[in-house]
């Protein structure tokens, strides 16, 4: 197989590209590893394995993206220094991720929101012209695809189920939907990057995005929340809470035996 | 001349003995399909339960890498424990009962796993020693003679392999690291050295059914053989490792060509199968309680997939 030679970008390209990369490596870090507390413990085994499975995805993903954005910086940063050795505030993913896994409606829900945007997401930047990026994001819009599917197929299940898990998912949606619209909010370097062609234009993709859950939410029998108030903060390091209880507890290892080899 | 007629009975162990698998529709004796029943559902419940001390490490896994691949472990235990309840289904038990009887602790689990993690390098020992004890238990078990479990046992095995080298890596690198790692390496190993010798079951003089089940080929070496065999493989693998093993009678025996080694703390290992271990409670009550909060999902798929149905018979 023929790999395509990176692509060359101005120093000021490279630095916000490396900001954008890093953005999209703490997104998949944090939201593996919320899906990764449910190992062990989710509602039936099967699931438990799906749980794991989706996981597994975005801690790959994650790591792709580390590595790649470790190359972007030049500082001879690794891919451990970046996940594990940066703060809070420092730390650039969207708040939804970051949100405590609750009860599986949840965890369902906070899915489905990031699954609709991420596989809209990868689909663009498979064709982008960072050839870097469009590789990572080739192989990920496959699993996407697959997660997209299956969270889908749950707020199906629980909206059109029983009374309980509809009550369950209008309470996950009513808690998490504020958190959607910070996914296509471009900030400033979101911004130059779509103006230099780089990271798409979030509006187009909206329709699309729409639809999508327009027509799972009415199979789902569940109406489209309309006229949220949507927060947003986390892509410039503006966080909730319970970022930093996630942090505390996967940096613990690396922050208490600084630079050994594990 | 009078020829003899074989009994069901007869038939069956000629059968066995000539290393013919039985197959679920095949006769079996009741007492074979019950202790097979209870062999591999208990299997299959220790590596649900067993998912618990090792995931009590996934959100702390000291580097990427090492996430993946611990994560990736504790799905795999998962998968063998969808393996095995399958295979118990085969012989007429239920999931449901199984999980219930699991929950009311009727069924028992490795004792193991009551043990607590308390550093990263017991992600290292479990994966060596743990995982390392389970090979020896199960790699007779893809010979043994009930088809299903023998097929189970073939996929699970080759998995466990791929664990316990991933543990002694882990061991390995602590080894080979800064002495405040090499020190954790020890602590660990000293916590589980014992309880891994447990896990091969009582001695043999105490274990009044290992005729029974070595008859019929659902298990083929008795507790104190693969005890013997884990000491005999263990010790030179720690060695290696620059580890000492916390049992000072471990001497070699040229004449027994294996490992002498000192005696198990027989009354801490009943104790613990009694349900007086450090986390017999947390380990079951995180079950119990996966399983209760897990129902109105269940609930919900199935009241789904009912309409879904409904609605399709009304087109
Ligand atoms: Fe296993
Ligand atoms: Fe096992
Ligand atoms: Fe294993």
């Amino acid at each position: 197989m023929q790999v395509a030679p990176p692509t060359t970008h101005t120093p000021e390209t490279q630095t916000q590209l490396f900001r954008y990369v890093l953005q999209l490596a703490d997104t998949s870090l944090i939201l593996a590893h919320r899906l990764s507390e449910w190992c062990g413990h989710g509602p039936i085994l099967e699931q438990d394995l799906a749980l794991a499975n989706i996981a597994l995805d975005f801690l790959g993903e994650a790591r792709s993206y580390y590595q790649y954005a470790a190359e972007l910086e030049g500082q001879g940063r690794t891919e451990d220094d970046l996940a594990y050795l940066r703060s809070a505030v420092e730390y650039r993913n969207p708040l939804l991720v970051e949100q405590p896994n609750g009860d599986f409606a949840a965890t369902i829900v906070r899915q489905f929101i990031y699954d609709t945007f991420h596989y809209h997401l990868l689909q663009q930047l498979q064709a982008g012209p960072d050839t870097q990026l469009a590789a990572i994001a080739e192989k990920s819009v496959k699993e996407a695809a697959y997660h997209l599917k299956w969270s889908s197929e749950w707020i199906i299940r629980l909206g059109d189920g029983t009374e309980e898990s509809r009550r369950r998912v209008e309470q996950a949606i009513a808690s998490l939907w504020r958190y959607a619209g910070e996914l296509t909010t471009p900030n400033a370097t979101e911004k130059e990057l779509q103006a230099a062609g780089l990271v798409p234009d979030y509006a187009a993709m909206l329709p699309q995005m729409e639809a999508h859950v327009a027509r799972v939410f009415e199979e789902a029998t569940l109406p489209v929340p309309q006229g949220v108030f949507m927060q947003k903060g986390g892509k410039d390091g503006r966080h909730t809470e319970h970022l930093g209880y996630l942090l505390t507890e996967l940096q613990y290892m690396q922050r208490t035996y600084p630079g050994l080899t594990w | 001349m009078e020829t003899l007629e074989l009994t069901q009975e007869e038939q069956f162990q000629a059968r066995i003995d000539a290393d013919i698998r039985i197959e679920p529709k095949d006769w079996m004796p009741d007492a074979y399909r019950k202790t097979l029943i209870r062999q591999i559902s208990q299997h299959a419940h220790s590596e649900l339960v067993g998912m618990l001390p090792e995931g009590n490490w996934i959100t702390r896994a000291p580097s990427l890498k090492r996430k993946s691949i611990l994560l990736a472990k504790v799905q795999d235990e998962a998968g063998h424990g969808l393996y095995l309840y399958s295979a118990a289904e085969t012989l007429g038990a239920s999931r449901d009962q199984m999980l219930a009887d699991l929950h009311s602790g009727k069924a028992k689990y490795s004792s193991i796993f009551n043990y607590p993690t308390l550093s990263w390098a017991d992600m290292g020992c479990v994966g060596w020693l743990v995982d390392g004890a389970a090979i020896l238990n199960q790699v007779p078990l893809c010979r043994t003679s009930y088809g299903p479990y023998a097929r189970a046992m073939v996929r699970v095995c080759k998995e466990e392999s791929f664990h316990q080298r991933q543990g002694f890596e882990i061991m390995q690198t602590l080894c080979e690291g800064a002495p405040v790692q090499k020190e954790m390496a020890q602590e660990a190993l000293n916590r589980w050295w014992w309880p891994t010798l447990m896990m091969f079951g009582p001695k043999d003089a105490d274990s009044p059914n290992t005729a029974q089940s070595m008859n019929w080929r659902i298990k083929r070496f008795t507790n104190d053989e693969l005890r013997q065999k884990f000491v005999d493989m263990m010790v030179p693998q720690a060695e290696f490792l620059g580890l000492t093993v916390p049992d000072p009678a471990v001497k070699w025996n040229a004449d027994k060509n294996g490992y002498d080694f000192g005696d198990v703390d027989w009354e801490e290992f009943w104790n613990v199968v009694k349900g007086n271990g450090l986390c017999n409670q947390e380990r079951l009550g995180a079950r119990v309680k996966a399983h209760e909060e897990g129902a109105w999902v269940r609930e919900a798929a199935l009241a789904h997939a009912a309409k879904r149905k409904q609605r399709a018979s009304e087109v």
